[in-house]
C-alpha cells in the first residue's frame, strides 16, 4: 500500500535535513506503529506524505500503491485515499464543521469520479458516526475545531477519517491530550474501520494505545531514519527501558 | 478636519468647472428652498480636494470634474440578479431616470411613496422637515461636499412614509443604459414610530453616481437597508446614508460591493433616542482597479445605545480597501456600547487596505471597542482543508467566504442574506484559478 524508499527531506527555508534516507513498508490491511525521540522526523514525514508546503524532498520516493505521491497536490492525495490525523488539528474560525465535512467528502468523490453524497445522506451517516464517537450536534455545527477541547479535536479527527473513509490512514500522536474513555473511543473508532484494503501508520509515544489498536510492526523512528523495526514487542521495549539502548545498539 | 474649511482658489476652480452649466432642477416647490440653501453652503466649503484630510485615503478627482469618467456597459452574463427572487415593489432608474413602466405602482399597505422629481406636489410635502435636513445636520464636524451638491442637484429620488408595518420591502434598481451617464438620487425614508420598513438598492446606476440617503428612524421603528452597488468594473460611485434615530429604534445597513474602480460609501447616524441600536455593515471585493471606501461617523447622544460597524474587504491584484470610521459618544450618552470591527484580507502582495478607526468619548460609563486589521489567508487552515481533499480554489474561496461571515450576519433577513452570499461565492467562483 505505503511505499517509501530511502527518503531524504530538508527544510525549504534552512538548511536542515531531516529525513535522511527513510524505508518503510506498509502492506495493504497492516497497521504499523512508529515510535521515536521527540524531533525525529515523525511528524514530518507524515506532512511530506500529505503534501505540505515548506519541504523539499532531495531523494528518494514514496508512493500509494504504486502511484507516486510526492508529485501531487494534496487534495489529489486525500482523493487517492491518503488521510493524516494531524498531531495538532487546525482551527478554521467561520467554516461550520458539517460544511467542512460535507465539502471534503463530496470533493473527494468528485475527483474519483464518483456520485456526490446527498445532504440527507451526509447527514444520516454522519450523525451514526458522530455519536459512536460521542460527538455531539453542538460541535458538529461550530466552526472546525474552533473552541474544541484538545481531546475533541482528536476525537473530531477521527470522524473525519470515518467520514472520508481513506485507504491509508496516518495517525499522528493522535492518543496526545486523550482521556483514558476517549482513547477508548478513538480506538474502536479506529477499529471498526480496519480492513483488508486498508492500512494504518500510528505514530505514539506510549504502548497504552497500542493496547487498543493492535500494531502487526513497530518501527523505531530516529534521526530521520527507521532504525529499528519489529513485532508489538519493540513497544515495550520502548515503555520500559526508553530508546538508550536501542540507538546504542543500532549506532 | 475641520468645519470651515478656507478655500483655495484651485477649491473654487473646480467647483465652477462643475456648477458651470448645471441648474437647480424643477422638483417639487417645497424642496427649492432646500436646494437653494445647499447651493449656498456649497459656495462657502467648495468641493473635497485631495489635501483634505476627510480625503487622504481616496482622490475625489474623478467624482468633481465636470464629466464622468466613461464607464463601458457591463455585459450582466446569465446569472440572476441580486434580489431577483425577493418579492419587493420595485422602482426603477436608467441612469438616474425614472422609468415608470419598468417599475411597480407607488403604492404599498403601510406606506406612502413618492417623487422628489414631481412638480404637482404642494408646498406642504412631509419630506421638508426632512430633506437636506439632516444632510446638514451631518456636516458638522467635517463637511461632505459631494452631498450638499446631491441636496442641491438631484432632479429625483425616492420619497418613503412608512406609518405601518410595510407590506414587502421596497427595492430600487438603478441600471446603468448608457457609458457616459453622470446621476444623482436623493432619497427620503421616514419610518414613523413603531413602523418598518426594508429598502433594498441594487445596481450600479451610471457611469458616476451620487446618491444620497436620508432616513428618519422615529421611536420604536425599525430599517433595515441592504444594497449592492453593481458589478460594472469601471464605475464610480459617492453614496451618503444620513440617519436619525429615536428612542428604541433599530437601524441597520449593509452594503456589497463588488467592482467599481471607484466607491465612497459615507454613512452617518446620529443616535438621538435611547435605548436605540445601529449596525452599519458591508463585505467589499475587488480584483484589480477597485478602489474602495468605507467613511462612517456614528454619534451617540443618548443613553443605553449599540451601535456596531462590521466591514469586510477582500482585496487582490492591486486592489485598495478604505475605512475611516468614527465612534463619537458625547456627555451624558452613558451605557453606550460601540464596536467597530474593520478587516481587509488581501490576497496577494499588491493589494493594500488603509484604516483609520477613531474613538472620541466623552461620557465615563461606556464599552467601546474597535480594531482593524488587514491579513492574508491562514495556510494552516488552507493545507488542513486540501488535507481533507478540498481542491486548493473551493479551499480558498470557503476561508473567504469565511472572513466575510459575520459581516453577512448583519442581515436581518436570512433570504435576503443568502441572496447576498451567493453572489460573493459566484463572484469568487468567476476567479478561480
Ligand atoms: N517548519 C519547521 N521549521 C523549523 N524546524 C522544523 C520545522 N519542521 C520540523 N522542524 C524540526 O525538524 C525536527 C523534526 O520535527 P518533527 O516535528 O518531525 O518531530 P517529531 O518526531 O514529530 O517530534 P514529536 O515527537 O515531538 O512530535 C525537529 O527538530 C523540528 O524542530
Ligand atoms: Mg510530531
Amino acid at each position: 500500500m505505503l511505499n517509501i524508499k530511502g527518503l531524504k527531506v530538508k527544510l525549504e527555508d534552512e538548511d536542515k535535513v531531516i529525513l535522511k534516507g527513510l524505508d518503510l513498508d506498509v502492506p495493504a490491511g497492516a497497521v504499523h506503529a512508529i515510535m521515536g525521540p521527540n524531533g525525529s522526523g515523525k511528524s514530518t514525514l507524515s506532512y511530506v506524505l500529505s503534501g505540505r508546503a515548506g519541504y523539499e524532498v532531495t531523494g528518494g520516493s514514496a508512493t500509494l500503491d504504486g502511484i507516486d505521491l510526492l508529485d501531487m497536490a494534496p487534495e489529489d492525495r486525500a482523493a487517492a485515499g491518503l488521510f493524516l490525523a494531524f498531531q495538532y488539528p487546525v482551527e478554521i474560525p467561520g467554516v461550520g464543521n458539517m460544511t467542512f465535512l460535507r465539502t471534503a467528502v463530496n470533493s473527494q468523490r468528485k475527483a474519483r469520479g464518483e456520485e456526490e453524497m446527498s445532504a440527507t445522506e451526509f447527514l444520516k451517516t454522519i450523525r451514526a458516526k458522530a455519536k459512536t464517537l460521542k460527538i455531539n450536534a453542538d460541535m458538529l455545527k461550530r466552526p472546525v475545531n474552533v473552541g474544541f477541547s484538545g481531546g475533541e479535536k482528536k476525537r473530531n479527527e477521527i470522524l473525519q477519517m470515518a467520514m472520508l473513509e481513506p485507504k491509508m490512514c496516518i495517525l499522528d500522536e493522535t492518543d496526545s491530550g486523550l482521556d483514558v474513555d476517549a482513547m477508548k473511543l478513538v480506538s474502536e473508532g479506529v477499529n471498526a474501520l480496519r480492513d483488508e484494503g486498508r492500512s494504518f501508520l500510528v505514530i505514539t509515544h506510549y504502548q497504552r494505545l497500542l493496547d487498543h489498536i493492535k500494531p502487526d510492526v513497530v518501527h523505531i523512528l530516529a534521526n530521520g531514519r527507521i532504525v529499528k523495526t519489529g513485532g508489538p514487542e519493540l513497544a515495550l521495549e520502548v515503555e520500559n527501558n526508553g530508546y538508550a539502548d536501542i540507538l546504542a545498539e543500532v549506532s | 478636519m475641520s468645519g470651515t474649511p478656507q478655500k483655495s482658489n484651485r477649491s473654487l476652480a473646480s467647483l465652477n468647472a462643475l456648477l458651470s452649466g448645471m441648474e437647480l432642477p424643477e422638483s417639487g416647490p417645497w424642496a427649492q428652498a432646500a436646494r437653494a440653501d445647499a447651493l449656498t453652503r456649497l459656495n462657502v466649503v467648495g468641493l473635497p480636494a485631495r489635501r483634505d484630510e476627510y480625503w487622504l485615503f481616496s482622490r475625489p478627482d474623478t467624482l468633481i470634474q465636470p464629466e464622468p469618467v466613461t464607464a463601458p456597459l457591463f455585459k450582466d452574463a446569465d446569472d440572476a440578479a441580486v434580489f431577483s427572487d425577493i418579492d419587493q415593489l420595485q422602482l426603477v432608474f436608467n441612469d438616474g431616470v425614472f422609468d415608470a413602466d419598468a417599475s411597480d405602482d407607488l403604492a404599498l399597505a403601510g406606506v406612502e411613496i413618492s417623487r422628489l422629481a414631481d412638480v404637482s406636489a404642494g408646498d406642504n410635502h412631509w419630506a421638508t422637515g426632512l430633506y437636506g435636513v439632516l444632510e446638514t445636520n451631518g456636516q458638522s464636524p467635517v463637511s461632505r461636499p459631494l452631498a450638499i451638491l446631491n441636496t442641491a442637484f438631484a432632479p429625483d429620488g425616492i420619497l418613503i412614509r412608512v406609518t405601518g408595518k410595510a407590506g414587502r420591502p421596497i427595492g430600487l434598481k438603478y441600471n446603468q443604459v448608457s457609458e457616459n451617464s453622470d446621476a444623482m438620487l436623493h432619497h427620503v425614508v421616514q419610518v414613523e414610530a413603531g413602523a418598518t420598513l426594508t429598502l433594498l438598492e441594487n445596481g450600479g446606476g451610471a457611469a458616476r453616481l451620487n446618491t444620497v440617503l436620508e432616513v428618519d428612524v422615529a421611536d420604536g421603528a425599525a430599517f433595515n437597508h441592504v444594497r449592492a452597488q453593481g458589478r460594472n468594473h469601471e464605475r464610480r460611485a459617492a453614496t451618503h446614508i444620513f440617519a436619525r434615530l429615536g428612542a428604541e429604534s433599530v437601524f441597520k445597513s449593509f452594503t456589497l460591493t463588488a467592482n467599481g474602480a471607484l466607491t465612497r460609501n459615507e454613512c452617518v447616524v446620529d443616535v438621538l433616542g435611547d435605548n436605540a441600536i445601529a449596525h452599519i455593515a458591508g463585505a467589499a471585493v475587488g480584483d484589480g482597479d477597485f478602489h474602495h471606501d468605507d467613511t462612517v461617523f456614528i454619534t451617540h447622544d443618548s443613553l443605553n445605545c449599540e451601535s456596531r460597524q462590521v466591514f469586510k474587504k477582500v482585496l487582490r491584484n492591486g486592489a485598495t480597501g478604505v475605512f475611516q470610521g468614527k465612534i463619537l459618544v458625547k456627555p451624558g450618552a452613558q451605557k453606550t456600547d460601540g464596536y467597530q470591527k474593520s478587516q481587509a484580507l488581501l490576497l496577494d502582495g499588491d493589494s493594500q487596505f488603509l484604516a483609520k478607526p477613531e474613538l472620541e468619548i466623552y461620557a465615563d460609563d461606556v464599552a467601546c471597542s474597535h480594531g482593524s486589521t488587514s491579513g492574508a489567508i491562514d495556510d494552516g487552515a488552507l493545507f488542513y482543508l486540501q488535507s481533507r481533499g478540498v481542491p486548493l480554489g473551493l479551499a480558498q474561496d470557503l476561508m473567504v467566504l469565511a472572513f466575510m461571515a459575520d459581516a453577512l450576519q448583519e442581515i436581518e433577513d436570512e433570504d435576503i442574506a443568502e441572496d447576498i452570499r451567493s453572489h460573493l461565492e459566484a463572484w469568487l467562483v468567476r476567479r478561480r484559478d
